[in-house]
């Protein structure tokens, strides 16, 4: 199990940052994805894999309207 | 008909010449009066305190009109100012979105005080002509315009009784009227609205700029709350205002460089960034309709839901073909950020234009999700139809979209029928009977005459003549205070109920929008966290309002490392702009801080006008129960594993309960937790428990007058 935006999310051997997105589906461009405190630049959202227990958040920065 | 022919028909009414003014610092200190009952034209002085306290912009307007009318005094009561202002820092070129035009007035449909933020190129024209505002009162007997000569140095009110009163026409005609060449097009400026205004209560203000590659004028809106309606009513047909020398340094900043170095700074951004964030200068904001799809947050059929499948007919990319000369299009000199988008040659289909080609300013997301997703309308042209002819008309396409998905509900849940509307079967997805519904709004008849009064009005008429459950047209009517709705679903978010409920002027998203903070990124989990945000980011947002800016280059664009800082929904490099741009301008040395307690002392204001008008205190905060959550079965169930999973996490058990009962349980919870909201709000905000500011409050700020303190002293 992992946590993303501080709910829970099964975890799946070999998933991604992209996995995530997608499976949330997260959508907005203006994201910052923060793993266990850590900041994960965009390049790296294909590639960066999460482990068992991680903490993601994924920061929609848009203030809206 | 010729414009010799229409100009020889004005009759001068009252003229005042005047002594060419010049910016200093960002004012005129100086206000142009104009009284329309006796044809009065006089000057009166910007003071020293006025800056201090109120800024410019909406500060400046409800300012006067604070002092012009009384409690009593009623939207049609010649007592009623229209007062337009920019700000110190409107005209500046340096800067992206910094041409905008404030504009105050009494609702019609609130009744109470409203405010509009409109592109243009008005505000900026009337301050280098010399004026920091333009007050209106009074009522004209007949048809009337006021020119404001800025470079010869003039006012006249005159009759105009030839040129149409709608916009598109309207504005074309002004402009080529004081034009002295093509080139000289750019420099006339003006305020129109259409026959839509005269005929409901939703009428809007068309502010002009002409578009020199499409050799048209176009326009931008200050929509909300009737504004036009007051205008017309006024018998004002236009307002116009020629400047010709807009230069980069004819706002008169003390520091130039300084606002140069912003400007560079975020017109860098943009030309690097915005193609992989929000694409603005592509799209423009017709990009968020997707977005909100794919968040549950899209208004569908009256905000029952937030997704639909159809959605993608709508998208930004299918717009973005129907978008003309693919070139990045502003609403005032040097914002790079470029998010106007217009159609070239749309042959119309319906109504009075009814074959003709014309350029539409289309389409923004509020009209996209209002005409379009709202009423489940999933047409692309019929979008830049009802978007074409709701402008010209003059009439709000916010409050004529949530209108018409009201009556959409109502018709299809039998509270009205085709007896009632005249024969219309206006269904969700009809789009033939959406635009005759316009056109009726638009032109006083049928049942257009009560959709054009609006949600409030209608859910009365509704239940004392038709027969109808109130309860139930409190519940799926989305107005507060009286204006309709934005097109956003608040359901999942409790700070955007906040947001919207709470808003001086009614559920408008200009004063807050904190969805993705609450709901997606769980940032404010509590009470606390929640009012802070609502403390902050509605006072933020009303800075830019005081100071002639837009709000969509705060945070539609950010700096590449933004989400590395302590608090990225703030956008700190740009409040840093912000602070640069304001000292740059005025002189001054304001810190971040002070921006906050420049926009709390107005907002404080307007929370007591509010209050000087009757309303202002905690009952006029709640909203209909669909901004918090589902009314329906239909809406239940639609989402229904998402409402039983938060009963069962808070400890409901629902064993065994029909919808209907769970509908009742989910709430009472919502309920509850919007009132602790109220409590936490106000509470930050320095007002008492009924929501009025406290007398410590405006001490603090500074707005305790004699007339404030004796009214709030009632309700401490």
């Amino acid at each position: 199990m992992i946590k993303v935006n501080k709910e829970d999310m099964e975890y799946q051997e070999g998933m991604t940052i992209e996995d995530i997105l997608r499976k949330k589906k997260y959508t907005f461009r203006m994201i910052t994805v923060i793993v266990n405190g850590r900041v994960i630049p965009k390049d790296q959202h294909s590639a960066y894999r999460i482990m068992d227990g991680d903490n993601v958040d994924v920061v929609h920065i848009m203030s809206g309207g | 008909m010729d414009l010799l022919e229409m100009k020889k028909a004005h009759k001068l009414l009252a003229r005042m010449d005047y002594e060419l003014g010049k910016v200093e610092k960002g004012y005129t200190n100086r206000t142009l009066y104009i009284n329309l009952s006796d044809n009065t034209i006089k000057t009166k002085p910007v003071t020293e305190q006025m800056k201090e306290i109120f800024i410019g912009g909406r500060g400046f307007g409800l300012w006067y009109l604070w002092n012009a009318i009384t409690e009593k005094t009623k939207w049609s009561d010649p007592e009623n100012e229209i007062i337009i202002s920019t700000g110190p820092i409107g005209g500046i070129t340096q800067y992206p979105g910094a041409g905008k035009s404030l504009v105050v007035t009494l609702s019609p449909t609130t009744g109470s005080v409203m405010d509009n933020n409109t592109g243009g190129y008005f505000g900026p024209l009337l301050k280098f002509a010399g004026w920091d505002a333009l007050e209106i009162q009074g009522k004209a007997e007949k048809d009337v315009i006021i020119y404001i000569d800025g470079n010869s140095g003039y006012v006249t009110i005159e009759e105009a009784p030839l040129e149409a009163v709608d916009s598109h026409l309207a504005a074309e005609q002004f402009t080529a009227m004081y034009a002295d060449s093509e080139e000289d097009k750019r420099n006339v400026a003006v305020v129109s609205s259409g026959r839509g205004a005269e005929n409901t209560l939703i009428g809007l203000l068309n502010f002009s700029f002409y578009d020199v590659k499409r050799g048209v004028p176009r326009m931008k809106q200050a929509a909300r709350g009737g504004t036009g309606t007051v205008f017309r009513d006024k018998k004002i047909k236009a307002i116009i205002v020629k400047y010709s020398g807009v230069k980069g340094d004819t706002n008169g900043p003390a520091d130039k460089q300084k606002i140069i170095d912003a400007g560079l700074r975020l017109h860098r951004e943009i030309y690097e960034l915005d193609k992989v964030q929000n694409r603005m200068r592509e799209v423009g904001t017709a990009h968020l309709t997707e977005i909100m799809n794919d968040y549950d947050l899209l208004p569908v059929m009256n905000f029952q839901y937030g997704s639909h499948q159809d959605a993608v007919k709508l998208s930004s990319d299918v717009f973005k073909e129907y978008f003309t000369q693919g070139l990045p299009d502003g609403c005032w000199y040097g914002c790079s950020m470029a998010c106007a988008k217009a159609v070239d040659n749309f042959e119309l289909k319906t109504g009075p234009y009814k074959g003709q080609k014309v350029c539409v300013d289309a389409a923004e997301y509020e009209t996209v999700a209002g005409v379009g997703a709202n009423c489940a309308i999933f047409d692309p042209e019929y979008v830049i139809e009802a978007n074409f002819y709701c402008d010209t008309y003059g009439m709000d396409i916010i409050s004529t979209a949530t209108s018409m998905a009201f009556v959409m509900e109502c018709y299809e849940r039998g509270i009205i029928n085709k007896e009632i509307t005249g024969g219309l079967e206006i269904k969700f997805g009809n789009k033939d009977a959406a635009l005759e519904l316009i056109h009726q709004m638009g032109n006083g008849y049928g049942f257009g005459k009560i959709v054009g009064q609006g949600v409030r009005r209608m859910k009365k008429i509704f239940a004392e003549e038709y027969g109808a459950d109130p309860n139930l047209l409190n519940d799926i009517g989305m107005e507060v205070k009286g204006l309709e709705c934005s097109q956003y679903v608040s359901k999942e978010s409790l700070a955007q109920q906040g947001g919207y409920a709470l808003a001086n002027k009614g559920p408008q998203h200009d004063e807050a929008w904190l969805i993705f903070m609450d709901m997606v990124n769980k940032q404010i989990p509590t009470f606390e966290d929640k009012a802070q945000a609502l403390f902050y980011f509605p006072l933020f947002r009303t800075w830019f309002g005081l100071n002639g800016l837009c709000k969509l280059p705060w945070n539609d664009i950010e700096p590449a490392d933004n989400g590395l800082t302590d608090e990225p929904a703030k956008v700190p490099e740009h409040v840093r702009n912000y602070v640069d741009i304001f000292n740059g301008v005025t002189g001054k040395n304001i810190t971040k801080e002070d921006i906050i307690l420049q926009s709390e002392r107005v907002y404080n204001f307007q929370r007591i006008f509010n209050l000087r008008m009757g309303y202002g205190t905690r009952k006029y905060d709640i909203p209909p129960y669909r901004f918090m959550g589902p009314v329906t079965k239909e809406e239940y169930e639609s989402r229904a594993e998402r409402y039983d999973n938060q009963l069962k996490e808070l400890g409901y058990d629902i064993e065994g309960k029909t919808v209907e009962e769970k509908i009742k349980m989910l709430r009472e919870y919502r309920e509850d937790q919007y009132q602790k909201l109220c409590d936490a709000v106000y509470k930050r905000r320095g007002w008492t428990p009924d929501g009025v500011p406290t007398l410590e409050t405006v001490k603090r700020l500074g707005i305790h007058f004699p007339d404030v303190v004796e009214l709030i002293s009632k309700h401490q």
